[in-house]
Formats: C-alpha cells, sequence, structure tokens
C-alpha cells in the first residue's frame, strides 16, 4: 500500500533506520561506561572509559543528525507541496554520512586515538581530541559536505514549493546547525579561546538552532495529528523558538564564568540561562493545549505520546534541571560535577533523542506502506518502550543527581585541607552509579520493547 | 490575545529578536576577546606549552579528566592540577612519576592508561597544565581539590 503523499518522502526511511541502529550502539557503550564507573578496570585494556565515552557521545550528536536529516526529508516535501530536489542525492549522502560515521567509530575502537590522529593527518589543521569534536578533521570535513548537500537540497525544495514557517524555522536550524559547526575548525593554542569558540557549536547547537530543528517537528507533528488550524500551531512555533533564541543566545553566557572572561558574564548569563526554560515550559503548554483542541482523533497514539512527552521531558531535564544550575552562584560549586551529567542525560533524551522518536513513530507507518498509524498491539508495545525508556531516564538522572549534590558537599564546599579528594569523594558515591546503572539496563530494555514494536503485527483472528 | 496577537507580529519578534540578541552576543565577544589577554596571559603560550595542548588532545585526556570544569567526570579536574600536585616547586617532579606508574593496576580501581611519552612530551604536557593553572578564571574552583 502507497501511503506518501509525495514519493521522495521514502529517502528518510534509511535515515530512521540507520538512526535506530546506532542509536543501540550508543546505548551499550553508556552502559560499558557506567560500570567502568564502579568496577574501575572493567575491559579498561580493551575499551578504556575515554573511548568509551568518545563513541558514546558521538554516536548520540551522529544518531540525532540522521534523524533529523530523515525528518527534514520526510517533512520539507509535503510541507512545500512538491518532491524533493534530488532523492538521488540525499540516498548518495545517506551512504557517504554512514561511511564516515562507522569508519570513525571503527577508528575509536580499533587503534589508540593518538594513532588516529596520525592516520588522519591531524597535524595539517588539528582539531581533534575536544569533547564532543574528537572526529578526525578529514571527518569533519565530511560532515560539512554532507551538510552542504543536504541543504542545497532542501533549499532547492523549498524555493520551487510552498514556503511554510515549519519549512523555513526548521531551515534555519539546519544551517545554523552547518554554520556553527565551522567554529570546530577554530582551534587555537590559547585554551581559553579556544574553549570560548568551542561553546559556539555546542552551546548554539544543543541551546540554540537544535531548539529550531525540535520545534519545527513539533509543529508538524502537531498538525497533522490534532488537525488543529496551521495559523495557530505556527504563530506559537514563532513565539516559542523567539523566546529559545532570545533567552539561549546571551545564555551562553552560563559557560563563559570560569574562562578568562569578564565578570559581566555571570550576570549575563545567569538572567539570560534563568529564563531558558519559559520557551520549554511554553512548548509544554502548547503541546498539550494543541492536543486538547484536537479536531480529529488520530489513530497513531503513539506518535501524540511521542509529542506530549518530549515537551514534557524537554521542559524537565533542559529546563528544570539546567536552571538548578545554571545561577553563578550555584555554578561555583556544582561546575564539572555529576549534577552536569543529570542534566545532560535528560535534557538530550528529552528534547533531541525523544523529538526524533516523535517523527519516527509519526512517519514510519507512512514510509512502510503501513498506513496512517500501526496496529493496536504494535502501539501498546511502541507505548512500553516510551514508558520504559523515558521513566529509566528519570531514575537515571535523579540518581546522578544525587551523586552530584553529594560531590559538591563532600568535595567542593568544604575548605582546603578538609576537602575529599575527587577519588575519595568517587568512592563514596558508588551506590548512587549502581542504582544508576540499573536504570540504564531498564532503558536498553525500553529500547528493546520500543524496537520489537516494529515487528509486532496484529493477532490473526 | 489569540486574536489580536497575529502569527505575523509572533514572526516579526523572532526575526528580530534574535537578530538582535545574536548582534549583542558578537558585540559582547568582541569586548570580551579584547579582555581576555590580561586575563588569560597568554604571554606565558611558548613553543612547549602548545605542544602540551597538542598532546592533551591527541590522546584525549578530555575523555576521562575535566580541565576548567569541561570534559569528562570520570577522573580528576586538571584545571589546577599544577597547584593541587606541588606547583613550582614538584609539579614537574610528581608529574612525571605519575605518568610513568601508569597503569597503576590496581584491581576494581579506575585506570589510567599508559601513553608512552617521552621526558620531552611530559615536560610540555606538564607546561600546558602549568598555563592552564596559571589563568584567571574568575576563581574557580572553589578548593583545590577541583
Amino acid at each position: 500500500m502507497n501511503t506518501l503523499k509525495y514519493q521522495s518522502q521514502a529517502v528518510a526511511k534509511p535515515y530512521f533506520i540507520f538512526a535506530m541502529i546506532l542509536f543501540v550502539g550508543q546505548i551499550l557503550f553508556g552502559l560499558i561506561m557506567g560500570l567502568q564507573y564502579v568496577v574501575g578496570d572493567f575491559l579498561a585494556g580493551a575499551i578504556p572509559f575515554n573511548v568509551a565515552r568518545m563513541v558514546h557521545t558521538n554516536l548520540l550528536i551522529v544518531w540525532l543528525l540522521f534523524g533529523f536529516m530523515g525528518a527534514a526529508y520526510y517533512l520539507v516535501p509535503e510541507e512545500a507541496e512538491t518532491e524533493l530536489y534530488s532523492p538521488k542525492l540525499a540516498i548518495i549522502l545517506f551512504w557517504v554520512f554512514a561511511a564516515a560515521g562507522v569508519l570513525t567509530i571503527l577508528g575509536y575502537l580499533l587503534v589508540p586515538y593518538s594513532t588516529l590522529a596520525d592516520l588522519t593527518f591531524n597535524e595539517l589543521l588539528p582539531t581533534m581530541g575536544r569533547e564532543f569534536l574528537e572526529q578526525p578533521t578529514i571527518t569533519k570535513i565530511g560532515i560539512v559536505i554532507v551538510a552542504l548537500g543536504f541543504l542545497f537540497n532542501l533549499g532547492m525544495t523549498i524555493l520551487k514549493g510552498r514556503k511554510t514557517a515549519i519549512n523555513m524555522v526548521l531551515l534555519t536550524g539546519l544551517i545554523g546547525l552547518a554554520v556553527f559547526f565551522l567554529f570546530a575548525f577554530y582551534n587555537p593554542a590559547n585554551i581559553a579561546l579556544d574553549k570560548y569558540f568551542w561553546w559556539f557549536v555546542v552551546h548554539l547547537w544543543v541551546e540554540g538552532v537544535w531548539e529550531l530543528i525540535m520545534g519545527a517537528i513539533l509543529a508538524y507533528v502537531l498538525i497533522k495529528v490534532t488537525g488543529v488550524d496551521r495559523e495557530v500551531i505556527e504563530k506559537w512555533l514563532y513565539v516559542i523558538i523567539a523566546m529559545a533564541l532570545i533567552t539561549g543566545l546571551l545564555g551562553t553566557g552560563h559557560h563563559f564564568y570560569w574562562l578568562a572572561t569578564p565578570e559581566y558574564w555571570q550576570w549575563i548569563g545567569s538572567i539570560f540561562s534563568a529564563l531558558e526554560p519559559l520557551p520549554f515550559f511554553a512548548m509544554v503548554l502548547y503541546a498539550f493545549n494543541m492536543v486538547n483542541r484536537r479536531r480529529r482523533e488520530h489513530p497513531n497514539k503513539a506518535a501524540t505520546l511521542w509529542a506530549l512527552g518530549t515537551a514534557v521531558m524537554a521542559f524537565l531535564g533542559a529546563g528544570v534541571w539546567g536552571f538548578l544550575h545554571t545561577l553563578a552562584p550555584v555554578n561555583y560549586y556544582t561546575h564539572g560535577s555529576q549534577i552536569t551529567a543529570a542534566h545532560g542525560h535528560m535534557a538530550f533524551y528529552g528534547a533531541y533523542a525523544m523529538i526524533v522518536m516523535t517523527i519516527i513513530s509519526y512517519a514510519m507507518p507512512k514510509l512502510r506502506g503501513i498506513g496512517e498509524a500501526n496496529c493496536n498491539r504494535a502501539q501498546v508495545v511502541e507505548m512500553w518502550g516510551f514508558w520504559l525508556m523515558t521513566v529509566a531516564m528519570v531514575f537515571i538522572t535523579l540518581f546522578l543527581t544525587g551523586a552530584g549534590v553529594l560531590q559538591v558537599w563532600l568535595q567542593r564546599l568544604p575548605e582546603n585541607g578538609e576537602a575529599l579528594s575527587f577519588m575519595a569523594t568517587q568512592d563514596k558515591l558508588t551506590i548512587f552509579y549502581w542504582l544508576r546503572e540499573i536504570a540504564g539496563v531498564v532503558f536498553l530494555l525500553g529500547l528493546f520493547a520500543y524496537l520489537a514494536s516494529f515487528w509486532v503485527k496484529e493477532k490473526q483472528a | 490575545m489569540s486574536e489580536s496577537f497575529t502569527k505575523g507580529m509572533a514572526r516579526n519578534i523572532y526575526y528580530g529578536g534574535s537578530v538582535f540578541f545574536l548582534l549583542m552576543l558578537l558585540a559582547l565577544t568582541f569586548h570580551t576577546t579584547k579582555e581576555m589577554p590580561k586575563r588569560d596571559h597568554r604571554e606565558n603560550i611558548t613553543e612547549s606549552v602548545e605542544r602540551g595542548k597538542m598532546l592533551w588532545e591527541v590522546n584525549n585526556c578530555v575523555g576521562c579528566h575535566s580541565l576548567i570544569g569541561e570534559g569528562a567526570y570520570f577522573a580528576p579536574e586538571l584545571g589546577n592540577v599544577y597547584v593541587r600536585r606541588g606547583g613550582e616547586a614538584g609539579f614537574k617532579a610528581f608529574f612525571k612519576g605519575w605518568m610513568n606508574a601508569q597503569p597503576l593496576n590496581i584491581p576494581g580501581r579506575r585506570q589510567m592508561p599508559n601513553f608512552h611519552l617521552n621526558d620531552q612530551e611530559i615536560d610540555d604536557l606538564a607546561e600546558f597544565l602549568k598555563f592552564t593553572a596559571e589563568m584567571d578564571v574568575n576563581g574557580w574552583p572553589p578548593n583545590d581539590e577541583g
């Protein structure tokens, strides 16, 4: 059965499938790291912690990018009411990006990192070895090429078609993603400057342009599943992303408190980042409001659940847990503690992993020719996946927060001579790390349930 | 509100607001980069410090450690390790001994790999950590434990 409005939307399917495969890898390496937190020498020779972490975070970033790209290829043609400019280019770029991603991960796993740097001629343009930007320079160049081809393809599609607010916001977000990534190539010898502009990639991605992408995808799915008037949904989309950028751009300042930078950042960063929860709170109100005002009963209940879930979890993870440690006087004690880790986990899951699963949940039944929605049994299994993963992530966050509070108490608050050392403190946190690992296993089970839902069929009568 | 507040107005707030605050960020960045030389003491960046930073990067030290709070939280903060481990008098001797003693192979303990750095490289890395510790970062961390 053909259920696509535009045939070229089909290119989204490999992007979504590959994203899910990488997601599994991300979680497996997360579990390895979680175990290394308590059994320090677990796999220490084969997969040192730094390697596992690189794989864990890089897989996350790459699978989210695959998800964003799949989302764009799926929704842009439908919004523009025209076929994609070049489906062939989209498929070629898929294979280029997938190959580059797999080779990079294999490089991390198979040779020492310094050897990988040598093999990829890092010394010609050194960009490696910075958190989240560990990819060899050649991979980074590949990412830029893929991004350019991708934006060209989408831009040409939108140019010849209808220019909806959703398409324009999504495109702005994706262009911003590509532009800010260019700061990854700036790596001065001065570590302070290096860090300052490193945040132009990291912060302006996740607390800036990615929120546009998230907002656009959420708005698209809300229009589809609720049938609420596009004018209303797009108006609130603009309000939300306006708030996101107005708070988030100067909110960058919360990374400049302790960085050879003027003290005024402690004021600017505190004030603006304290407002960063607002757009996420607005997103919760908006998602629930639109679903309550729905004009149709869409059969894909799972997609609606994901759409509401991502708004709530993004608010909790990015908004509430971000606010917890964003004020400069608080951050002085919490900076770089397990509280940061707690925030990072829930924010990435809530805002970005869940928005990708929202669009996958909505689009996959159509891409697979099943129809508007999966059968009821499949949706029930999918919702099991949703709840197991989401509740597990809440517990991961709570356990890491517990660890972080205790860490600050023992290691940061006391004076010199009375404060425990880092390693002595870590020993005291063991129970939290064990509980986090158990929650991580539950998360993996949830992921398996979620993936299994793709194979569940209605019982034969 | 929903009647008089139109999509066009919302769009204008979005475009106007984001352009304005992007320009603010750029202006403050311009000012900050003018101020930073006074605080980061970049006049102390020697060739050795530069080589040390490169070694820091190509061995992915930030994959376990944090540096001024950023990085991984698996191993101790190193932005002030120079101060914590002896400073001018004792840091280099401590650091060389430490690097060469890895891996410690204590059962169950988190394990640092041996990166097989030669004496020159260990000295360069130490110089980089000294430079980092001597930057003025507004008094962080709260105590020497990092």
